[in-house]
């Protein structure tokens, strides 16, 4: 039998599913999502936005193509803990660099197989999100209840802090690609005589593959942590200034809601995720928590200036009220399966975000235009 | 955008006959466009030459053509109905075809039809290999390196520089007919010139081989304002090498990274933009080498498919529905997705459970031929399989096969295995060679290679099979290991036994090993609670609530909440409502002799419940189908056709009843079982079937009734044969009871095949006997159907077959109503049908087959269930004979259903059947007691020629008008050939023959041209048909011998699509509709205009 020891997920709500612990053993704690995605568990596992989360993939094979140094969105997992029907033991890929199972492991995230990954998905979509708990070590069902009960919620929770990075530094990779993987000098679309633009990124828990297309696109980024005052932003003089995704609540990051601000009409600012929701605060709306949030790479989103739709990578559980924004700011994009809002722009100030990942990684590349539409407003 | 208003009526192309390459998988595309086209208010006219289909149905579409599909006759159609616009992406590579031919000669245009879904260019730029690979450097992406050939010499010159192995394929084949993959330059010679051959503009594509790579497809849609969505994507386990429809299948894609996976997502989107399908669904094939992960572009099919149908039934995503509403206009996200009702249409499905396809192939049936796969597609159906793990899809995959395998049995003798692999021993070899070569079996040789002590890494090297599905099979061997060293008694077995199952062993194959039966098992599943659950095929992964219940069975932990008292349970989303309830047991995956006819009966017995006010649920794992629509029923459970999982499904569900009599022999097969578990068997008893198939207590009964049966006997042994053979003279029939199709049925004309045949055929079913009949030589077989409530029969109709006694009533041309019977005979016909279907108490349908020599009437055999002719019939009397049965089977009578008298049309029905021959190389055509055709058509018209040569062009049996007729005759058809050729002297033939048929011919006045047989010296008859000299080929032939001596002339017929005729009844039929079809223009009529008035209402509920 492929299985580990005995391992418990236990909800807030009682719940208890019993399965084989694989990863790291050990205990923790954190608020149960689900994720859709069929591709890209290494990707998630990395995404600083996870902070605080245990998730579970709705897909059941993972691990299949192990996991590998390039697919890191980041420099480590940051998931609280993880939740699969069936890993892989021995991974199948020219790109693998070792298992799941071994990655996990080595980055000591506390992780459970075995269990009806479906009942799961299906209790937090009527229930919604809620604390859980994964133990290894501790295997009584109330106990474990009642850990998990206590532990606090995402709610008014600064995770920011925990994700960014502590001082600035610059990016100078690009996309990868199958024949060269990031080897800029060989798979370089960039043009030596392009133009390029100066932009500070605002690290609230940055996916590398949002920098990766925003160099591609002629951007020398500079990424700074949460913290950076608009002052400090305003001396690097930079062309345009972006808004990063990152975990948790907007509303608990306060400090950079007042920080963009001061920096709002002063330089473009390109906002995805977290950093829409900070965007939409500075601008005087206000966020909501979504019941089980959008986590997957198949969310359909209409760009209302084309009707056009894009098949977009999500990972949020806060959303921006629509209400709040009237007045505000324009509505641009809307999610077609809910009809929430996916992104806004301003009338007069330069400046625009949206709720989803243009930069995928994992998930379908349809919106990538958005960071040229960003060049050119800086242009 | 809203839909088109500019458009009223609607021409959509079907696919025409089931042949390889070209499946039901339309009926169930074609079926969907009318549906929805209609449902939205537009008039849809349909052609579809296949009568077998529900989309033939009169209810279906407004006016429905069964004609030839022909340019000419789809022509005659836009004269008579002028439709605003053809959809030619729902027919497969047949209505593309005729489509294309259609825009080029200009008749669209000339009548002002609009081609929507896909446009002329779009589908040339898709289909001619030159043009879709400049497409792809344009949007630089990599093909392989190929070059196109119109003659040998070209192709010559193309193999100077590019290396062997070398792929070649002919253009604007399906099924890629014709090609091949060549070693050497010998092979590469005749492939050349056979696919130059089958490619109808003379053209193919040398192509360099990426054998061995691993071969991906993705199934794209796109709308008017270009947007573009993945709906799903496949993995073939198979490499490139092997043609996907003959490859084992899995979704969603297995072994892509996110970054690998979404640059062939971005490349699909390119493909589909550049190529410009405007709108609508396409498949689109990659291959990728697995060292490197270096992406080609293999080719795109610009219209739905049979993936695009697995993707459909693999997701709960209907591609063929959305394609047709995309294309008069809407936008994907203006179409609600029906399964969450709440979400558009404009999304990627995402699934949490794993899909697989296996196909299902018929080498059997055809002994002579290579039986290795390749790029040219040679199965004949597929199975698919949900289940929450790979490993668990596959083991549901195999079990649903009927294969006669519920596992991974064990094919090599375990002690003639060693442990370490010595390629020098002959077993390793032979498993070698099964290993390297793809066949049919591959999958269960990489279980033996595996437990013969090869490691994955090796079997790797061999096959090019991903190391992750190896892998898995290597997980599964694991478990099948822990079984062998366990008994059900030991304290762990419980665990272990739950582990199997979420591997999807079945408690068969379990059963196997632990050396305990089926039923031990299942007592133990009950007593330990270890029992599947359904989940929901619902799109979204659960993320939003579904609304259709598609369900499959899978094992999943129980859970359990501590703040409520109940017992730990695993969750099951079945939710079985208090109604009353039928399950309906469909057909499984096709094959030759059991195929979309009863699918086809499964349907309409989902429809007729309906109208009954009880709900219906379909238990079926035919992806290509209807009845695996998700709205064809009230719930569908996507489940192999096994015991153990219909049960399961049974205990959930506790229906009323159960229909056994419509899916053909796989449900009927488990009648017995069911009802010995309790299952209440709706309709004629499981003993009235028993009676029928078990050979003794029928001739009993025959005997009872004094009706006639030809003489014969029963052998459980060779010897018993022999004598029973020797006692009724030579030919004889042999056959096993409980077949379809003629399995393993044979004439014998003398003991040493007889005893070669007794070897197989207790192979082929061991537990029943062997029967021996006498062979009516020259008798006229008839078919019958009918329908009977216990007390009442009806005749639905009395079809006479073309051929004589002897070939397969699935491989014969019928007439309906007969043409030759005198009255005296149907009449008797008629009685002896009433009698047997009072005496079995049938309720339903029954079929009988008699032959009928000197006037003396014969039963050939009874099934008391629908028959493969079941939707012929009812087309061609206007009456739905499945529907009827199944109302019968509830309780209703025939006087309450207003169906007590027998129909006969004033018109006549020919329905021909459709062979594979051309993808066999190297098989003999000749026509005998088992089936071997895999499709059939059906030709209409008010006298027996004009209907024939509607059949037979439907059939691709080109009828010359003129020419060179070759006529060799056997000397019992002497007789009767006279008036064949005087009549076709007469419409202008000339005669070329053999001595013997020669001067017979001469001696009578007949003009006719002596020609060497083939060892008389050359140039000799196949020499004439190879350079093209003759038009048609009568050739009868008797006795194994003289079988053997003209099988080079059926051949090289066939290799060249000439018309043949084996049988001296086929040849009359033939100069009788040659004669029809020089007098007159064959007319066109739609179903609707020959029933009476009532009849031309809808007949399907809404």
């Amino acid at each position: 039998m492929k299985f580990g020891s005995k391992a418990i997920l236990a909800l807030s709500d009682g719940t208890i599913f019993e399965g084989r612990s694989f990863g790291a053993e050990g205990e923790t704690i954190g608020e149960v999502c689900f994720n859709t995605s069929l591709t890209g568990y290494q990707e998630v596992l990395t995404d600083p936005s996870y902070k605080g989360q245990i998730v579970t993939m709705t897909y059941t094979e993972q691990g299949n193509y192990g996991a590998n140094d390039e697919d890191m969105e980041s420099i480590k997992p940051w998931v609280e803990g993880f939740v699969v029907k069936e890993p892989c033991a021995k991974p199948s890929s020219w790109r693998s660099e070792e298992s799941l199972d071994a990655f996990l492991k080595k980055n000591g995230v506390v992780s459970i197989c075995g269990i009806d990954t479906r009942a799961l998905t299906r209790i937090i979509r009527s229930k919604g999100a809620m604390q859980a708990i994964i133990s290894t070590t501790d295997l009584d069902p109330c106990s474990l209840v009642k850990k998990a009960v206590a532990s606090p919620s995402l709610v008014g929770c600064d995770l920011v802090k925990e994700v960014t990075c502590a001082e600035p530094y610059d990016w100078g990779q690009g996309l990868w690609d199958v024949e060269y993987g990031y080897d800029r000098r060989r798979g370089s679309r960039i043009e030596e005589d392009e133009k390029r633009y100066k932009v500070v990124a605002f690290d609230f828990g940055m996916k590398r593959n949002i920098l990766r297309n925003l160099h591609a696109v002629g951007c020398d980024v500079t990424v700074v942590p949460a913290s950076t005052t608009a002052e400090e932003v305003l001396k690097m003089a930079p062309d345009g200034i972006f808004l990063s995704n990152g975990p948790g609540d907007p509303d608990a990051v306060g400090y950079a809601k007042e920080t963009i601000k001061e920096l709002l009409g002063k330089k473009p600012i390109f906002g995805i995720c977290l950093g829409h929701q900070i965007l939409s605060l500075a601008l005087g709306g206000s966020t909501y928590k979504l019941k089980f949030g959008h986590r997957g790479g198949n969310q359909p989103v209409q760009d209302l200036t084309t009707t056009k739709v894009e098949i977009t990578s999500q990972n949020h559980g806060f959303a921006v009220d629509l209400d709040s924004m009237k007045g505000v700011a324009e509505l641009t994009h809307i999610n077609l399966n809910d009809r929430t809002v996916e992104g806004i722009s301003h009338k007069e100030l330069p400046l625009f975000s949206v709720q989803y990942h243009p930069e995928a990684s994992p998930g379908p590349h349809d919106s990538v235009y958005l960071f040229r539409r960003f060049v050119e407003m800086m242009g | 955008m809203p839909k088109r208003t500019d458009l009223k009526k609607i021409l959509i192309v079907g696919s025409g006959p089931i042949v390889i390459g070209q499946g039901c998988e339309f009926d169930y595309s074609g079926t969907q466009a009318c549906k929805a086209l209609r449902d939205d208010g537009y008039l849809v006219v349909l052609v579809n030459s296949n009568p077998a289909t529900i989309m033939t149905d009169p209810g279906l579409a407004d006016r429905t053509y069964i004609e030839p599909i022909t340019a000419l006759t789809v022509e005659k159609i836009i004269e008579i109905e002028k439709p605003d616009a053809l959809l030619p992406t729902m027919g497969g590579q047949t209505a593309l075809n005729v489509s294309v031919e259609l825009a080029k000669s200009g008749v669209l245009e000339k009548h002002g039809v609009e081609m929507i879904g896909a446009k002329l260019p779009a589908i040339e730029k898709a289909e001619e290999r030159e043009l879709f690979k400049v497409a792809m450097e344009k949007i630089g992406l990599h093909v392989p390196r190929s070059a196109q050939a119109r003659t040998v010499e070209q192709a010559n010159k193309i193999i100077e520089w590019m290396d062997f192995p070398a792929i070649i394929r002919p253009s604007f084949t399906l099924g890629g007919m014709g090609g091949g993959i060549a070693y050497n330059r010998e092979e590469y010679e005749s492939m050349v010139r056979f696919g130059l051959e089958c490619s109808p503009v003379n053209e193919l594509l040398i192509e360099e081989s990426v054998i061995g790579w691993k071969e991906y497809e993705l199934e794209v849609m796109r709308d008017h304002n270009d947007n573009v969505v993945i709906i799903c994507s496949i993995e073939n386990l198979d490499p490139m090498g092997v043609h996907t429809g003959d490859s084992i299948t899995v979704a969603p894609a297995q072994t892509l990274t996110d970054k690998e996976y979404q640059i062939m997502r971005d490349y699909a989107v390119r493909i589909i933009r550049e190529i410009g399908v405007d709108t609508g669904g396409s498949n689109i094939q990659f291959s990728v080498n697995p060292d490197n992960g270096k992406v080609y572009v293999i080719e795109m099919n610009p219209r739905v498919s049979r993936s695009s149908a697995l993707a459909s039934k693999a997701t709960g995503f209907p591609i063929a529905k959305i394609a047709a509403l995309l294309a008069v206009g809407y936008t994907l996200d203006e179409i609600p997705n029906d399964i969450t009702k709440k979400t558009p249409a404009s999304f990627e499905p995402t699934i949490d459970y794993v899909v697989t396809k296996i196909p299902r192939f018929a080498f059997e049936k055809f002994p002579n031929t290579d039986a290795t796969l390749t790029t040219q597609m040679k199965s004949v159906g597929e199975a698919m399989a949900i289940g929450r793990t790979f490993k668990e899809s596959l083991g549901k995959a195999i079990r649903s096969l009927e294969v006669g395998s519920l596992g991974f049995e064990k094919l090599i003798k375990p002690e003639r295995l060693t442990l370490s692999f010595t390629p020098t021993t002959a077993e390793s070899d032979i498993l070698k060679a099964r290993l390297k070569t793809p066949g049919s079996e591959r999958l269960w040789y990489l279980m033996e290679a595996l437990r013969a002590g090869l490691d994955v890494e090796k079997i790797y090297e061999f096959t090019g099979i991903d190391r992750w599905f190896l892998n898995n099979l290597e997980e599964l061997r694991l478990v099948e290991e822990a079984l062998e060293s366990t008994d059900m008694d030991e304290d762990g077995f419980g665990e272990l036994y739950r582990h199997a199952k979420e591997c999807g062993f079945s408690d068969a194959i379990i059963g196997s090993i632990i050396k305990k039966s089926e039923a031990d098992l299942r007592l133990f599943a009950h007593k330990h609670s270890i029992l599947p659950v359904f989940k929901t095929v619902d799109t979204c992964a659960a993320e939003f609530e579904a609304f259709t219940p598609y369900l499959y069975s899978t094992y999943e932990r129980p859970f359990y909440n501590i703040n409520e008292s109940a017992e730990p349970k695993a969750e099951c989303e079945a939710a079985p409502t208090q109604n009353r309830k039928v399950i309906i047991l469909g057909s499984g995956p096709n094959r030759i002799g059991q195929g979309i006819e009863f699918d086809y009966c499964c349907v309409h017995a989902s429809f007729a419940l309906k109208e009954e006010g009880f709900e219906s649920i379909m238990v079926n794992c035919n992806p290509e189908t209807v009845s695996t629509d998700y709205d064809t029923s009230d719930r569908l459970y996507f489940e192999p056709l096994t015991f153990e999982d219909v049960m399961a499904i049974i205990e959930r569900e506790k229906p009323y009843g159960v229909i056994v009599q419509l899916g053909g022999q796989t449900p009927l097969k488990l009648s017995v079982a069911l009802e010995k578990a309790g299952v209440k068997i709706l309709g004629t008893s499981s003993d009235s079937i028993d009676i029928a198939e078990d050979r003794e207590r029928f001739d009993d009964l025959l005997n009872r009734l004094s009706l006639k049966k030809p003489e014969s006997g029963l052998a459980r042994s060779t010897e018993e044969a022999v004598a029973i053979a020797t006692e009724l003279g030579y030919p004889v029939m042999v056959r096993p009871s409980y077949v379809l199709g003629g399995r393993a049925m044979q004439t014998v004309y003398d003991t040493a095949s007889l005893m070669n045949y007794m070897m197989h055929a207790v192979n082929a079913s061991p537990e029943h006997p062997v029967l021996v009949d006498r062979f009516l030589e020259g008798a006229v077989e008839v078919d019958v159907d009918c329908i009977s409530d216990g007390s009442v029969a009806v005749i639905g109709a009395i079809m006479e077959h073309i051929e004589e006694a002897g070939v397969h009533s699935g491989d014969s041309a019928c007439s309906l109503p007969p043409y030759s019977l005198t009255k005296e005979v149907t009449d008797e016909i008629r009685r002896q049908t009433k009698l047997l279907a009072k005496e079995l108490n049938v309720i339903g349908l029954m079929n009988v087959q008699f032959a009928v020599k000197d006037s003396t009437v014969y039963i050939i055999e009874v099934n008391p269930r629908a028959s493969r002719t079941v939707p012929f019939v009812s087309k061609a009397i206007g009456r739905p004979l499945a529907k009827l049965a199944t109302k019968l089977a509830i309780g209703r009578s025939l006087s309450e259903l207003g169906f007590t008298k027998e129909v006969v049309p004033e018109y006549t029905s020919v329905k021909e059947a459709v062979f594979p021959f051309i993808k066999f190389p190297g098989v003999d055509i000749i026509l005998g007691p088992e089936m071997k055709s895999t499709g059939e058509v059906m030709g209409i018209s008010y006298d027996f020629g004009s209907a024939f040569a509607k059949a037979q062009i439907s059939a691709g049996n080109k009828l010359p008008l003129g020419g060179t007729v070759f006529v060799s005759i056997r000397d019992e058809d002497k007789e009767a050939a006279l008036e064949i050729a005087r009549e076709l002297t007469a419409i202008g033939f000339s005669i070329i023959a053999t001595s013997g048929t020669e001067k017979f011919l001469k001696s009578n006045g007949i003009e006719a041209e002596f020609v060497n047989k083939v060892n008389e010296g050359r140039p000799h008859i196949v020499d004439k048909i190879k350079s093209l000299e003759v038009d048609m080929v009568i050739n009868t032939s008797f006795g194994a011998k003289s079988v053997a001596d003209s099988y080079s002339i059926r051949r090289s017929s066939i290799d060249l699509g000439l018309p043949y005729f084996t049988t001296i009844a086929g040849a009359r039929a033939a100069a009788l509709g040659i004669r029809a079809i020089s007098d007159r223009v064959l007319d066109v009529k739609p179903l609707q205009e020959y029933y009476p008035e009532p009849l031309k209402q809808s007949s399907i509920p809404q």
